[in-house]
């Protein structure tokens, strides 16, 4: 089959360059219908859950991968597998429930059961009834599980892919990506509970937002007035492996004053400061004094770090003008309770609530609002230059222009 | 769920008027008065269904003392960023399930109507109010507030308290 046949989409980019970013792209049906297959089903590690929400033998949990439903299961041998949640026999859906425990999967349609490594197990009636009916002698069970997915459990996280392509993890994301991991998840971990948002704008969007490392003390003027995160902190950018994957930090304890933010007149508001200071109350578990990073992997995971509060967020596309975000907060394992309380208060700056992420949940929408009915125009991330190379400065958007690299290796555009 | 313990008018007709000034100063936009229905160590927390029954302790505001209320009310004033929007509260189904040392145990199911600027009213929140209330003031506060969700997809965002 030719490659393209499935273009029927007519979105292209102006040129070479990552800095020209077509509006179509946010609007279009036919890509959207092209990005569930060539970016989804194809070369990446799609993030699916944490391997400790599912800790016993026979825990499931239901996920997606692009929009498509997907099991993830440990088997009796602790051994983790993914599939698609939809039975061999007449596509239905066989787990119902977002999580449980289970020796045998069994769709409710017409009985058939599947082993938790997908394969199938029974089917009802097989020799028919009465010695009328049933399976044909020549069908082969073994041809009729579940549909698998490639998975690899990285730092407690579990990723599947439909290729056979995608390399390795590590290589995947690259070496110093997988570092920064390793000092975030390093740890056995405690799964603290999701919380799921729904952004009115397409999947990239979001995943350009988390890669903007630009906006953070403009749009989230609770950085600037606690002075918990501004640019001219020291911090910075690392781009992993082919572009779409990236890391930016930064330290709170400096360069909180910088005359430029002076100067340009940012919004802040010098007067204001918690009456409840234990909000920020924190631990240096880096031993670098990062207090902010945040971390993504090409198409669907963000990871976290915001002082004591680690979660990861999963973006799952629901149709080309909504996405649903997930927010799995996590501990590590070894947590005192006074660390946890910590972890659970810092989450008031994040999720769909958080001091510092809640206009996340809106500006997307404001793009998508603003695109509607316009056709060949562009937006532009010209800051920091036109290339995709890791930087000590974060007033850039450079992460961007390394997501629309992968994005277009992955979608040939 | 525990039956109700007490059918004492008088403390429903209570309660009744606490949830009714509560609601109202946030469907008002009175918000400065909103931490004032608290006492000073308290806990409010909004967080799913899902969680709350599987046992975890996320939520999306998890505030345990009075100044954190202050805190999200200054917060939302003056440095988050959203479409106005306003909701309706609407409470009902309230029942004591514990009355002890001057603290009455509170059900009541709740859901929040949001109105946005485009002129949109959605079903944004629905759920149980589970309160511990210091009946002995007066008037009456909460010692504890959880705002347990059904809906466990949150809207774009939540940045006004249910």
């Amino acid at each position: 089959m030719d490659a393209k046949s499935d273009t029927a989409s007519d979105v292209r980019f102006p040129g070479k360059g990552l800095s020209e970013i077509p509006y179509d792209l946010y609007t279009d049906e036919a890509l959207y219908k092209q990005e569930l297959k060539r970016i989804y089903r194809g070369p990446v590690w799609n993030y699916l859950c944490l391997a400790c929400e599912i800790p016993e033998p026979g825990d499931y949990r239901t996920t997606f991968v692009g929009e498509t439903p997907v099991i993830v299961t440990r088997d009796r041998n602790g051994d983790i597998h993914a599939m698609e949640n939809r039975c061999a026999h007449r596509g239905a859906l066989v787990c119902l429930k977002k999580r449980g425990n289970e020796k045998l999967l069994t769709c409710v349609y017409h009985s058939w059961t599947y082993k938790l490594d997908g394969s199938l197990h029974g089917v009802a009636f097989e020799r028919g009834v009465g010695g009328q009916g049933g399976l044909a002698p020549g069908f082969d069970k073994s041809a009729h599980g579940l549909r698998r997915l490639r998975i690899t459990v990285f730092c407690g996280l579990i990723f599947g892919t439909y290729s056979e392509a995608t390399p390795d993890f590590e290589t995947y994301v690259g070496p110093e990506i997988a570092s920064h991991m390793r000092s975030i998840l390093g740890k056995p971990l405690r799964y603290l509970g999701r919380n799921v948002q729904v952004l009115p704008n397409n999947w990239k969007i979001y995943n350009e937002n988390l890669r903007d490392s630009y906006h953070a003390s403009l749009l989230h003027t609770f950085f600037n007035t606690f002075k918990l995160n501004r640019l001219s902190q020291d911090g910075g950018i690392v781009i992993g492996a082919g572009g779409g994957n990236h890391i930016s930090y930064g330290k709170s304890k400096t360069g909180y004053d910088h005359p430029d933010y002076q100067a340009d007149g940012i919004h802040s508001l010098k007067d204001m400061q918690l009456q409840d200071p234990t909000l920020l109350d924190t631990v240096d578990e880096s031993g670098e004094g990062m207090t902010t990073r945040i971390l993504s992997v090409f198409p669907s995971l963000g990871l976290q770090c915001h002082y004591n509060s680690i979660a990861i967020r999963q973006v799952l596309p629901k149709g080309v003008s909504e996405t649903e975000l997930v927010w799995s907060h996590v501990g590590y394992a070894d947590d005192d309770p006074a660390m946890q309380a910590r972890r659970l208060k810092q989450s008031n700056l994040v999720g769909p609530a958080g001091y510092i992420s809640m206009e996340d949940g809106c500006i997307g929408g404001f793009v998508q609002k603003a695109i509607q009915g316009v056709t060949g125009e562009v937006g532009i991330v010209p800051m920091g230059g036109e290339g995709v190379e890791s930087s000590k400065a974060r007033a850039t958007e450079v992460s961007i222009r390394g997501f629309w690299q992968a994005y277009r290796a992955a979608m040939d555009m | 769920m525990t039956a109700p313990i007490s059918d004492d008018q008088t403390l429903y007709f209570r309660i009744e008027r606490l949830y009714a000034r509560y609601i109202r100063a946030i469907d008002d936009d009175r918000l400065e008065a909103w931490p004032d229905f608290f006492a000073d160590t308290c806990l409010y927390k909004i967080i799913s269904a899902e969680n709350h029954d599987q046992g975890l302790p996320l939520g999306i505001i998890h505030a345990d003392s009075r100044a954190m209320l202050h805190d999200r009310v200054s917060s939302i004033r003056r440095a988050n960023i959203f479409e106005d929007h306003r909701y309706k509260h609407f409470v009902s189904g309230i029942e004591v399930h514990g009355l002890e040392a001057g603290v009455a145990t509170v059900v009541a199911n709740y859901q929040a109507i949001r109105i946005d600027i485009r002129g949109n009213a959605v079903l944004f929140s629905v759920g149980r109010y589970q309160d511990r209330i210091a009946i002995d003031r007066d008037p009456p506060v909460f010692l504890e507030k959880l705002v347990i969700f059904d809906n466990e997809r949150v809207d774009t965002l939540l940045a006004i308290p249910l």
